[in-house]
């Protein structure tokens, strides 16, 4: 995904004159590119967030549009202060995005993890909260987000991530994609953890013939209230899945909605659990750690819901 | 295009900066407003920006050549709105309502969006300097040459965001931003220079890479000898200005319980005739 961001901010800097790249020192040569064709329009601020979420937010109110990039934990929490008046209070259109997130940077440690992002900007007002899954969300929120006016934080994955829905095929900020359509479970998949949904939807009708609909979110915030009412009238059981933590996600956003709207749902949230993984490894090693792998996600499902073919029976 | 700015001599300033203190103190007895010895210390630095060096047109506040201001030491924002109202960017009935529920004027700048002629809305310690660097380097990117000036405070630099900006202000060869650090020596509770180890003040900001000039603050003539003398110094700026805290009003003066301690009705009339002002 950092690739396709590289890629896709270029080309953004190359037909917008008001872009602007700030970066906390990391990405070594990945915007070599950028940096030969719009030299004045890319910063290394170093590694010192706090001040250059403050730059950026000065330069949006100075009628630019700047791109801050940095490892998730050190684009959100590090400088969350500055996110939130800065940013936020001047309602300045920066872009905050946080590469690595999640457990994408497993064998570094939780230091490295972000795992509390969607629960910190929730609560911020103005922020919109955006979380692709793959290369061509990505590069399709990107550019929604510039083309719109408003502060956001986007979260994306560190590279390799499988390509889920084609270019041609990909939707914008706030739009939920149906990737697999199916009447037993359904699943809302938060970011980039959509692979492991579809691995477990596999799973699920060829195991324990269970015919699961996968949904992709690639919001967090503004939630789609109108997609849940909409999951509502078709189901009575939805699973949230999200490589975060279970304390103030997306599950726990969606259960405020259901129990508020009294929506007919009942909702299993899979997340991580309330802990700092002390132990290091993959990131799949990492996933399953916290039960939001692909076979933790079947077991979920499976435990509570029949099929069409065994209820019939 | 922004205004020239207004060319007053430096003793016009001293009558415009005694008006400006009477207001402050009077506003202060009015509404509870504290900080009112962080107000008085920066009124000279601030009626010189605005009187003698910003190029702004109080009609045309979002004009995208204007110079920009940051009052990063947003707890003075008292002074500042007075400042504001008297340049003629709202008119001075606006600050009627001040401090009573509803109004935008309170202890802090409000979002610049709420109100003319404020660039950010600081009172957060350790923002305005980012931010103000952010515009600074806008002015470069969009090829707009205006400049950029903030007042910090010596208790503000105990952020580390601050120090964070004086580095890459440094790196990016920035000239068009001017700061002036309000060197009062006090913060809200103590002794600036104690609580940490701030001094030496100039030589750090030296040693970052700024063209340092020491002055007194709260003297017209110093001002103006260091905006002048480093006009054409290709690095970025500040001025240490050591003031008083609480100055121009004898009682206040160097006295941090003025920090918080809000003026009876009694002290509004000793400061009046102290500045010279009638009192209104």
């Amino acid at each position: 995904m950092r690739n396709a961001f590289a890629d896709e901010i270029t080309k953004l800097a190359d037909s917008d004159p008001r872009l602007i790249l700030l970066s906390g020192d990391i990405g070594n040569h990945l915007f070599d590119n950028l940096k030969d064709k719009h030299p004045a329009r890319f910063f290394n601020c170093g590694v010192a967030e706090a001040n250059m979420m403050g730059v950026a937010a000065g330069m949006a109110l100075s009628g630019l549009r700047p791109v801050v990039y940095t490892i998730a934990p050190f684009t959100t929490m590090r400088c969350l202060e500055q996110i939130r008046v800065d940013v936020a209070y001047h309602n300045a259109p920066v872009v905050i995005v946080g590469t690595g997130s999640g457990l994408s940077y497993a064998s570094l440690g939780p230091t490295h993890h972000s795992l509390e992002d969607f629960s910190i900007f929730r609560a911020i007002p103005k922020l919109q909260v955006i979380t692709p899954y793959d290369a061509p969300s990505l590069r399709s929120v990107l550019r929604d987000a510039l083309a719109g006016e408003r502060p956001t934080y986007i979260r994306i994955g560190k590279k390799g991530e499988p390509e889920i829905v084609p270019e041609c095929d990909s939707v914008g900020i706030g739009k939920a994609k149906v990737v697999r359509n199916g009447t037993d479970a359904c699943i809302l998949a938060v970011g980039t953890i959509a692979y492991e949904a579809l691995k477990a939807a596999d799973i699920l009708i060829q195991n324990y013939d269970i015919s699961a609909q996968v949904i992709l979110i690639n919001t967090v915030k503004p939630l789609d209230r109108d997609l849940l009412s909409e999951l509502a009238t078709k189901f009575r059981k939805i699973v949230t899945v999200e490589e975060h933590s279970k304390a103030g996600g997306f599950g726990e956003y969606v259960s405020a909605h259901i129990a508020q709207s009294r929506l007919p749902l009942e909702i299993t949230c899979l997340g991580c659990h309330d802990d700092f993984m002390h132990s290091v490894g993959s990131q799949a090693f990492a996933r399953t750690y916290f039960k939001i792998d692909a076979d933790s996600i079947v077991e979920a499902i499976a435990m509570n819901t029949s099929s069409n073919a065994s209820s019939a029976a | 295009m922004p205004d020239a700015p207004i060319l007053s001599a430096n003793t016009e300033l001293s009558g415009i900066a005694s008006e400006m203190r009477y207001r402050i103190v009077k506003t202060s007895h009015e509404s509870g407003t504290p900080h009112l010895g962080s107000c008085l210390s920066c009124v000279d630095l601030l009626v010189y920006f605005y009187w003698r060096v910003l190029q702004i047109n109080p009609k045309h506040p979002r004009a995208t050549g204007r110079d920009r201001f940051i009052l990063s030491k947003g707890h003075a924002a008292p002074a500042l709105f007075q400042i504001l109202a008297e340049r003629g960017f709202f008119p001075r009935s606006r600050l009627e309502d001040y401090g009573q529920d509803g109004s935008i004027f309170g202890e802090h700048p409000p979002s610049p969006s709420a109100l003319p002629g404020i660039e950010a809305a600081t009172g957060s310690l350790g923002h305005g300097l980012p931010m103000a660097l952010g515009m600074a380097l806008a002015s470069r990117v969009t090829d707009s040459p205006y400049s950029v000036y903030a007042i910090l405070s010596d208790g503000e630099c105990n952020e580390g965001s601050v120090w964070e900006a004086a580095m890459m202000a440094a790196a990016q060869k920035i000239s068009n931003l001017t700061i002036a650090v309000d060197y009062n020596k006090w913060q809200a509770t103590g002794r600036s220079d104690k609580i940490l180890g701030l001094a030496p003040l100039a030589e750090k900001w030296r040693a970052f890479g700024w063209c340092v000039s020491e002055i007194n603050g709260n003297d017209f003539d110093e001002i103006s000898e260091a905006i002048t003398s480093n006009a054409r110094d290709p690095r970025p700026k500040a001025i240490i200005a050591h003031t008083v805290k609480g100055r121009g009003v004898s009682f206040m003066e160097d006295d941090n319980n003025w920090h918080y301690r809000i003026p009876n009705a009694d002290e509004v009339i000793s400061a009046a005739k102290e500045l010279g002002v009638e009192a209104a």
